[in-house]
């Protein structure tokens, strides 16, 4: 039995969770949906972490489905790179899932609650299965499961406030114009190779000689992508998406979805392109790198002026991508190591944000500004959370966020490029004013006089998961070594280009 | 629906042979041009002719909502499962080889079933969007915006 689950660990991680949506629709009961969801995101979680452990030591992770044999069959394929990835997203799944459930109560109507499990479940299916294929259209495919199933999430804020469903309709035809994109830019690769699995395209890329078409796949796929991870100027749909959605959902999209587009983009990048020269590199350092310091500071700068708390953070968001982004084009080590570090923390940090926000809209009914007012005193653990996270986010000492920026600006200084290092300290400073603005109304400010019910502390349900990222995020300022390792191999499987370098280990049965 | 008499009695007519080319079309699927996906359009086209011409309630009261979402469940689990059962079986997700004594005989085994999970989730799916746009209100109310 164990052996069964070992073997089969890359698929069981995405198909049980898969299996728990549509049993939670066929028992159409809410409580059975919960259990059913957190069981296997527990599961799921304890298998990344497993799977994490096989490939720390530089190996990769192969599992053949339906018993054939890759470039043909469908590869799963996981190195340290992707267990990254599949570790943060179990993790903020297993983890917002137990918030959910006490915070969809108020925020959607009883009756779509199953379906909003179904959901989740699917959504979190779609990102686990991008992070872990190992073929470039089963990217696609796990990509449109995750989107479809956000824009029904982010819809289902409707009952609180209606621009959730322009929100959600914005967020469906940009993200599917992304997704288009994406799909244009396989079908030039497949052209141009007659092949979809990333080795074999890695293989065949690099034995040919560079033309348009290859050239034109790379920039389809780049903005595509981009789209998806909110990469500057196409972030429009992402503060509309994050605000308006239930918080649950919030924190889950905002610590995961755009990690794993991000993830595709890097994957692209450095396994199926050859990152270290030509049109690739160009397009990093003059196109990625500009937009990334771009995004920083811009939207770092309209974060400042937002009275919207959930639009603040997803305009932070926007800005930290620029972070992750800006670690990939030092094309070093510590820079790509940076990225997925950053990947990591900033997962913890607005997963933990979005949750104690939510928490906060979950008393007061608004997520505006003027209702955090006095927060400090009525909310004092909701508050403390907060405080903490915001300074994740702006990068003090002893929190995760110190850590991911010591590694870029450490990236920064190897590659030469020290003016970078001076913009990362900008834009943490724009951090700092916006998460000041925040501890001023929670603290300096009287709580409001309500007539009826006072304000009172979040229940535990919801203040559990946020306080475990918060000491999540507090050892891993100063433990940090386990996500920097991991990192770190990460990078130096990147950067050695293609995606068969390391002892391959076929897990189940090999392919015919 | 007193009158029509030709629209109601043909509708009625048509039913059964559409219903039947659906099924004809869903276990051609396996070794020639078919297969679930159009099969489950072509049986949903029955009961969404059958609602136009006798009205949505008279259908949706013999195929209410839920049963509708438990159908569409219903067709991913039997894809899902037919991976598991090669799971369970000891080999990899979806190897239909290992249903059968012989390797061609699970190929066409597997393929049926999932062809089946795909034909019903598709059918369920037709006409939940057919609900969806039929039973839209004729407008929208000022209080809804």
């Amino acid at each position: 039995m164990l052996e069964g689950i070992v073997q089969n660990a890359p698929l069981l991680a995405i198909m049980l969770p898969l299996i728990a949506a549509p049993v939670a629709v066929l028992f159409g009961n809410k409580s059975v949906a919960f259990y059913i969801s957190g069981a296997t995101l527990v599961l799921s979680f304890a298998l990344c972490v497993y799977m994490a452990l096989l490939v720390s030591d530089g190996s990769i992770l192969s599992y053949h489905i339906g018993g054939w044999a890759p470039p043909i069959g469908i590869e799963y394929r996981i190195d340290a790179a992707n267990a990254m990835v599949m570790i943060i997203v179990s993790a903020m799944g297993a983890l917002v899932l137990p918030y959910a459930r006490a915070s969809i109560e108020k925020e959607i109507s009883p009756g779509h609650h199953t379906m909003f499990y179904a959901c989740y479940m699917l959504c979190f299916t779609g990102l686990m299965g991008v992070a872990a294929t190992g073929d470039a259209f089963n990217v696609f495919v796990f990509l449109e499961i995750s989107s479809l199933s956000t824009y029904v999430l982010v819809a289902m804020g409707a009952r609180q406030d209606k621009r959730a469903l322009s929100a959600a309709y914005d967020y469906l035809i940009l993200g599917t114009v992304g997704a288009t994109f994406f799909v244009i830019g396989l079908g030039f690769l497949y052209i141009a190779t007659g092949t979809l699995n990333m080795v074999d395209l890695a293989d065949k890329l690099a034995n040919s000689p560079d033309n348009k078409t290859i050239r034109a796949g790379f920039a389809l796929i780049v903005i595509g992508m981009g789209l998806k991870l909110a990469l500057f100027p196409l972030h429009r749909w992402l503060p509309g998406a994050y605000s308006y959605a239930p918080s649950a959902v919030s924190a889950f999209l905002a610590s995961t979805a755009t990690k794993v587009a991000l993830y595709v983009v890097i994957r692209f990048t450095f396994s199926v392109y050859d990152a270290s020269s030509g049109f690739e590199r160009t397009t990093l350092e003059y196109i990625i790198l500009p937009l990334a310091i771009t995004a920083m500071f811009t939207a770092s700068a309209v974060a400042i002026f937002q009275m919207n708390v959930k639009k603040l953070l997803a305009y932070s968001s926007v800005s930290q991508i620029g972070y992750m982004l800006l670690g990939l084009t030092y094309l070093n080590q510590t820079g790509v190591a940076a990225s997925f570090i950053h990947m990591f923390n900033h997962a913890m940090t607005k997963g933990a944000l979005f949750m104690a926000v939510g928490m906060v809209v979950w008393r007061t009914g608004s997520a505006l500004l003027p209702s955090f007012a006095g927060i400090g005193r009525t909310m004092p653990w909701t508050a403390a959370a907060i405080v903490v996270a915001g300074l994740s986010l702006i990068g003090v000492p002893a929190t995760a966020g110190f850590v991911s920026k010591w590694v870029l600006m450490a990236g920064a200084f190897e590659r030469g490029w020290w003016p970078v290092s001076f913009a990362i300290v900008g834009s943490s400073v724009l951090a700092v004013i916006y998460v000041w603005r925040l501890v001023e109304v929670m603290y300096f400010q009287e709580p409001k006089a309500t007539t009826k019910d006072p304000v009172r502390e979040a229940p535990l349900a919801m203040l559990v998961p946020t306080w475990i990222l918060i000491l999540a995020i507090v050892w891993f300022g100063i433990a940090a070594n386990a996500p920097v390792e991991l990192a770190r191999i990460a990078a130096d499987g990147l950067l050695a280009g293609g995606f068969d370098n390391g002892q391959t280990v076929i897990l189940g049965i090999p392919g015919r | 629906m007193k009158y029509h008499l030709i629209l109601r009695v043909v509708t009625r007519l048509l039913v059964g042979p559409i219903l039947l080319y659906g099924l004809y079309v869903q276990f051609h699927g396996d070794f020639g041009p078919g297969g679930g996906f159009q099969a489950g359009v072509i049986f949903a086209v029955a009961f969404i002719l059958y609602g136009i011409v006798f009205g949505l309630r008279d259908l949706r009261n013999r195929f209410p909502d839920r049963v509708i979402h438990q159908l569409f469940a219903l067709g991913v689990l039997i894809y899902a499962g037919t991976g598991f059962v090669s799971v369970f079986l000891g080999a990899n997700f979806l190897d239909y080889n290992v249903l059968a004594e012989k390797g061609y005989e699970g190929q066409h085994l597997g393929i049926i079933a999932v062809e089946l999970g795909v034909g019903i989730a598709v059918f369920a799916v037709m006409l939940a969007i057919y609900y969806a746009f039929a039973a839209r209100p004729p407008r929208i109310d000022d209080k809804d915006w």
